[in-house]
């Protein structure tokens, strides 16, 4: 079900329109009582609106809590369906996440040598560690890849160990020396949280994403050339080596501030590109833009409903989306098998 | 002028793959770099292309060194058509083929005569028909059609082909042979069949584990000698005025040089 030039910009607009209305929705759900004209009244004082008349704890709820929030999820759910997308095309590989460099590993190493040592009071905060961590093990795994040889299941293979060696170091600070309660925090963390974001994540992550997006737009045809492999991309006039190396920096650094903001969200990096492709086909000009609006789409529903189905308590947002994504998944995997025929 | 290979010697994983081999097509020209599996006609290929770089000798594109070309540039005069290239993704034939134009894209993603030369690369191939088909759709032959004109998407002047005629039926062999041979470029194509090499090539290489072992017109090149020694097989030739043609007999070359 390929869609035809012409209506692709047709589709984007469409997709825009549902993200806003999705996040227009999504705010007004929450535990605290307040009707759809109180969440408005709220968010039109802060945007230059007459005094809303709401309580400060109203205001709170609205403006601190449920904005940023389902803001946030929108940013990273864009951010990690097109990291997903990059490293599919880069690696040829459809099992690609953005997790398969080693990142979300090194997070929760960093996150839980920072709970561990507890230097959250002064120097380090736990998403601060993470983006460490995450760096750091994106490093090594880029060192090891290299090392290697560099080809495309070399970087495959070091992700691979890279991941195992810092789940191993997190499994052995977390057993040698914390108390079951901070680890069973991190833990949840680690499992992807949107709880208690602000305003300052919203923005790092939406300024990294921005530009990620910009620049990966840049190389859109580029990206194309690798359709068919590194020899027909170098054929073809691209530098492989080095176009290979600032993506994937790239995409590491998109998916360290993401997941240090919020903590380690599968699935929708490695199945919403493949929904994407479904609907505009493999061209990274229209894959891109697309994904992009899907993931936000996306994610700003499962994480309302995360949020929302088992209020007040809350369930983890990773959980979320590989529940609701995987049969949907399989609805596109079996529709797109029957029009095969 | 145009795209030469100099003394060129290469050694991969400590194996001497190339000892010294020179090309210099002439222009417009239909090349065969001919030699039995491993003897290193793929590397030779890799070489022309830019896709690795020599240890002595250098390959050079109009008297300038391939290694110190930018890539682009090098891309918008030589294609590669290289029979392993695969992809899982449902691509359309017509996207495939406007690959070939990711060399001649300017910055903003326009390309002037872009869709010209993806059409003519179409036609050319017999592949107007097919190309809203998926690539996963099509049969071997088509697909080596598809990569053909990828190739001549790039507006080529030297063409370099990997086997292009590997797994094809004798009636897709000949029309894919032909092609190239029609087409208005220097093609250094390497082969596994004699009969076709003779056929349709101006110039033959032949390869033995890295060194040239002749190098010249078909007629002089193909000998039974020569075919013994490099292959290690038994064949009559005979030359009519179509030029050499190639029968191969059973038993080992020994016994022919014995009975004879």
């Amino acid at each position: 079900m390929i869609v035809r030039a012409w209506s692709v910009a047709g589709l984007w607009a469409v997709g825009v329109a549902v993200f806003i209305v999705s996040s227009a929705l999504a705010v007004t759900f929450g535990p605290a009582a307040l009707s759809v004209g109180e969440v408005y009244r709220i968010i039109g004082e802060h945007v230059g609106g007459q005094f809303s008349g709401a309580t400060r704890l109203q205001d709170g709820i609205v403006w601190e809590l449920r904005l940023p929030r389902v803001l946030l999820a929108g940013t990273c759910g864009a951010g990690l369906a097109l990291c997903g997308a990059i490293l599919q095309s880069l690696l040829r590989n459809p099992l690609a996440d953005p997790f398969i460099l080693g990142v979300s590993s090194g997070a929760s190493t960093g996150a839980v040598v920072v709970a561990v040592l507890g230097m959250s009071a002064g120097t380090l905060t736990l998403s601060g560690g993470a983006f460490v961590g995450a760096v750091l093990s994106f490093l090594v795994v880029l060192v090891l890849a290299y090392a290697a040889g560099g080809g495309t299941d070399r970087i495959v293979l070091a992700g691979v160990a890279g991941t195992q060696l810092f789940s191993a170091l997190t499994s052995f600070i977390v057993l040698s020396s914390a108390d079951p309660e901070q680890t069973r925090g991190v833990l949840f963390w680690l499992l992807g949280s949107l709880t208690g974001v602000a305003w300052r994540d919203v923005i790092t992550c939406a300024a990294i994403v921005a530009g990620g997006l910009l620049t990966c737009l840049f190389y859109a045809r580029t990206l194309d050339a690798f359709a068919f492999g590194e020899d027909s991309a170098a054929s073809l006039g691209v530098s492989v080596f080095r176009v290979r190396l600032a993506l994937l920096v790239i995409t590491a650094l998109m998916t360290a501030v993401l997941v240090s903001a919020i903590g380690a969200i599968g699935f929708v990096g490695l199945v919403l590109p493949h929904a994407a492709r479904f609907v505009v086909g493999p061209g990274h000009g229209r894959l891109l833009p697309t994904v992009v609006i899907l993931g936000a789409v996306f994610m700003v529903w499962v994480d309302t409903l995360a949020r929302t189905v088992f209020a007040p308590r809350e369930l983890p947002t990773g959980v979320v989306t590989a529940l609701l994504g995987v049969p949907v998944f399989a609805v596109i995997l079996l529709r797109r098998r029957a029009g095969a025929r | 002028m145009s795209l030469r290979a100099n003394d060129v010697r290469w050694t991969r994983s400590g194996r001497l793959v190339l000892a010294g081999v020179t090309v210099a097509p002439e222009p417009e020209s239909t090349v065969g770099i001919l030699g039995p599996n491993g003897s290193g006609k793929s590397s030779l290929l890799r070489l022309l292309a830019g896709l690795d770089r020599p240890e002595d000798g250098g390959v050079e594109l109009d008297g300038q060194s391939v290694a110190e070309m930018p890539r682009r540039a090098m891309a918008r005069r030589v294609a590669l058509v290289d029979q392993h290239a695969e992809t899982d993704l449902s691509i359309t034939v017509r996207d495939v083929v406007r690959l070939g134009r990711i060399p001649h894209a300017k910055m903003l993603g326009g390309d002037d005569g872009g869709g010209a030369a993806v059409a003519d690369a179409l036609a050319a191939t017999g592949l107007l028909e097919l190309q809203n088909r998926s690539w996963h759709t099509l049969s071997g032959g088509e697909r080596q059609r598809t990569r053909i004109a990828r190739a001549l998407a790039q507006e080529p002047t030297e063409l370099l082909l990997d086997e292009p005629t590997n797994h094809l039926d004798i009636a897709h062999q000949l029309e894919i042979m032909e092609l190239i041979r029609r087409l208005d470029v220097t093609a250094i194509v390497a082969l596994h069949d004699l009969n076709l090499a003779a056929m349709f090539c101006d110039h033959l290489i032949v390869l033995d584990a890295g060194e040239v072992v002749a190098s010249g017109d078909p007629a002089d090149v193909m000998t039974e000698e020569l075919i013994a020694d490099v292959y290690g097989v038994r064949c009559r030739i005979t030359t009519d005025s179509a030029g050499p043609y190639v029968r191969f007999q059973c038993g080992a070359p020994t016994a022919w040089a014995e009975s004879t």
